[in-house]
């Protein structure tokens, strides 16, 4: 059998990922965050409305990353994580997700060269990537700024 | 009445984008970050090109929960920058994250520091 | 006496003495708790990382085997074995508590078939007796080769769990007072690449090694398939398994009855466990536990323990590289 011939099998052979199932999880658990995050929005807007709008998405933010954070910290996130997919991993708490689960995995080779050189390896391509495409942005903004 | 509408709204938009997510792992076995990589640079690239704000107005938190709305911040503060200068068109994406990024990584050093990885039973 | 090209056939018998196995919590809650000579109760075995537990469970587990087979660790010619981490520390760190003589060894998780190959040829060059110990743990394989435990990832169809456990054998060449299983010859593996390339698809990878040492031993032994009661794979899992059965039921006939999978055996299917266990203690945790007390009984005569393996680190997946696979048989008769 020639690895051709091998791939095909395996390929006929390998169960299917459920895709109904993966995407309804990950459509209401995904929805349902979102929707967590715009009732804290409300929230912080009904309670301190001198706030801008910017401020208080800004302060959406941190609080979901916040929970986010806890829930990793307490072992829940990956629970989640099992069953959600995208669904837990897209909203900005699986991003805190991603930065405080590598850190705690680390955080017993020591604080300098465990936890926090640790703390972006799943994390930092997302922040390496925003940067550089919004100076990349920016800069196209400011050349056609120019004319 | 309003408030339901407009739950029902965030709670579609979310949705959506996850199980987009969803598809794009399901497909092609992205890993995590690649798919929040793709994400964020999206949703930048919506910004960029204008597009952003009328899924917002539309969606709301359903599109800037989602690390959507992270990569939409950058490129905002970036097109914001720019019309005040080089170095600002630089410096005015990460300005924008800053609240989030500050908050991603306190939290996570001190949440760190106090807990441990555990194997989850099967 | 080599026999063909990579079957050795041993002319003096290597006793398999004693065993001992110590499984993890998921483990002794699956198919086979009651074999298990010791189930821990929580992953990090009173440690303060699950490195440190590995290495304490391999050292356990040596201690217990001595204690079942009543020798003390000055008389062992050597303690053999491997695990799955990088410079295989739980094997060499575990090896300093004992005054014996160590040797690591690794072929992925197929190192249980090469520790018992490589124990009865050091008994054929003179050693009396030798130990052969292969341990694996979840949390310390899932930090190596996936992701950190507490990232919120859900695992593809094919994936496998790593068994978190250590299974140990103690050879002789000198027989025990009491009847034992004795290994009659063995098969060293050649390493196969088909060219897959999805890490989270080992069984698949692992598979088309497997059929090759499998044929290679039934070939050149010169015995047909069901010369053995049971043909038992390390951890091609379910679609590993379904794919081995296919090959070899095209070349030897339906051989399907006689081939298990330690990796299917371990876990029950209500256990979200994938396609089933995986890692070097697979094979040896279910050998040195319900295997050898099933053949002690009378459950079974003659079997062909074919440990198997994936070469694979991260970094070779990240590089492109396909996934090599290896599998060692080991003929194991009452």
């Amino acid at each position: 059998m020639d690895k051709k011939e091998y791939s095909e099998l395996v390929e006929q052979t390998t169960p299917r990922t459920k895709e109904g199932k993966t995407l309804l999880c990950a459509f209401a658990i995904g929805g349902l965050i979102c929707m967590i995050g715009q009732g804290i929005s409300d929230a912080l807007s009904a309670l301190i409305p001198s706030f801008d709008e910017k401020t208080t998405g800004a302060l959406t933010g941190v609080v979901m990353i916040f929970l986010g954070s806890l829930l990793t910290g307490l072992g829940v996130y990956d629970k989640i994580g099992y069953y959600a997919g995208a669904g837990s991993v897209l909203p900005i708490t699986g991003f805190a997700n991603s930065i405080v689960s590598p850190a705690m995995e680390y955080n017993k080779e020591g604080i300098v060269f465990g936890l926090m050189a640790k703390m972006f390896s799943i994390a930092g391509p997302i922040i390496v990537s925003g940067i550089c495409a919004s100076v990349l942005i920016g800069v196209v903004y400011y050349i056609i700024g120019l004319f | 009445m309003q408030y339901f509408l407009t739950y029902l709204k965030v709670f579609a938009v979310g949705g959506l984008v996850c199980a987009t997510g969803q598809i794009l792992i399901n497909k092609t076995k992205m890993t995590s970050a690649r798919v929040l990589v793709t994400f964020l640079l999206a949703g930048a690239a919506l910004e960029a090109v204008g597009l952003f704000r009328y899924i917002e107005d539309f969606g709301k938190a359903g599109i800037t929960i989602p690390i959507t709305g992270f990569g939409k911040s950058l490129a905002a503060g970036a097109i914001e920058g720019a019309k005040q200068g080089l170095y600002q068109a630089c410096t005015g994406g990460l300005a924008a994250v800053s609240a989030g990024l500050t908050a991603a990584i306190a939290f996570g050093f001190v949440i760190a520091l106090v807990s441990k990885s555990r194997p989850k039973g099967t | 006496m080599k026999k063909g090209r990579q079957t050795y056939i041993l002319n003096d018998k290597v006793y398999i003495a004693a065993t001992a196995s110590i499984a993890g919590v998921d483990e002794g809650n699956g198919r086979l708790r009651d074999f298990f000579d010791y189930v821990i109760d929580e992953s990090e075995f009173g440690c303060k990382s699950h490195e440190k537990a590995e290495i304490k469970l391999r050292k356990h587990a040596i201690e217990s085997l001595l204690a079942n087979a009543d020798v003390k660790a000055d008389e062992i010619d050597a303690i053999i074995g491997g695990d799955l981490l990088n410079q295989l520390v739980p094997s060499g760190f575990s090896a300093r508590e004992f005054d014996a003589p160590f040797c690591g060894l690794y072929s992925a998780c197929a190192t249980f078939g090469q520790s018992l190959a490589t124990g009865a040829l050091l008994l054929g060059g003179g050693a009396d007796k030798v130990i052969c110990c292969t341990s694996s743990h979840f949390a310390t394989a899932e930090r190596q080769y996936r992701f950190p435990l507490e990232l919120g990832t859900q695992p593809p169809p094919t994936a496998q769990r790593t068994v978190t456990g250590v299974g140990c054998a103690l050879l002789t060449r000198e027989k025990p007072a009491k009847k034992c299983p004795v290994i009659t010859a063995f098969t060293i593996g050649k390493v196969i690449d088909m060219g897959l390339d999805d890490p989270n698809n080992m069984g698949a990878a692992m598979a088309p090694a497997t059929c090759e040492t499998i044929s290679a031993h039934l070939d050149e032994r010169g015995v047909k398939a069901d010369y053995y009661d049971l043909i038992v794979t390390g951890d091609l899992g379910k679609l590993g398994r379904e794919l081995l059965c296919s090959m070899l039921d095209k070349k030897y006939g339906c051989v399907k009855d006689r081939i298990n999978d330690c990796g299917c055996m371990i876990f029950k299917d209500s256990q979200k466990c994938g396609l089933g266990g995986s890692g070097a203690g697979c094979s040896s945790l279910v050998f040195c536990s319900y295997l050898y007390k099933t053949m002690l009984a009378g459950g079974l005569k003659r079997i062909l323990l074919v440990p198997t393996g994936a070469m694979l680190s991260k970094d070779s997946s990240l590089q492109g590289e396909s996934i090599p696979a290896i599998a060692h048989a080991v003929a194991i008769e009452m």
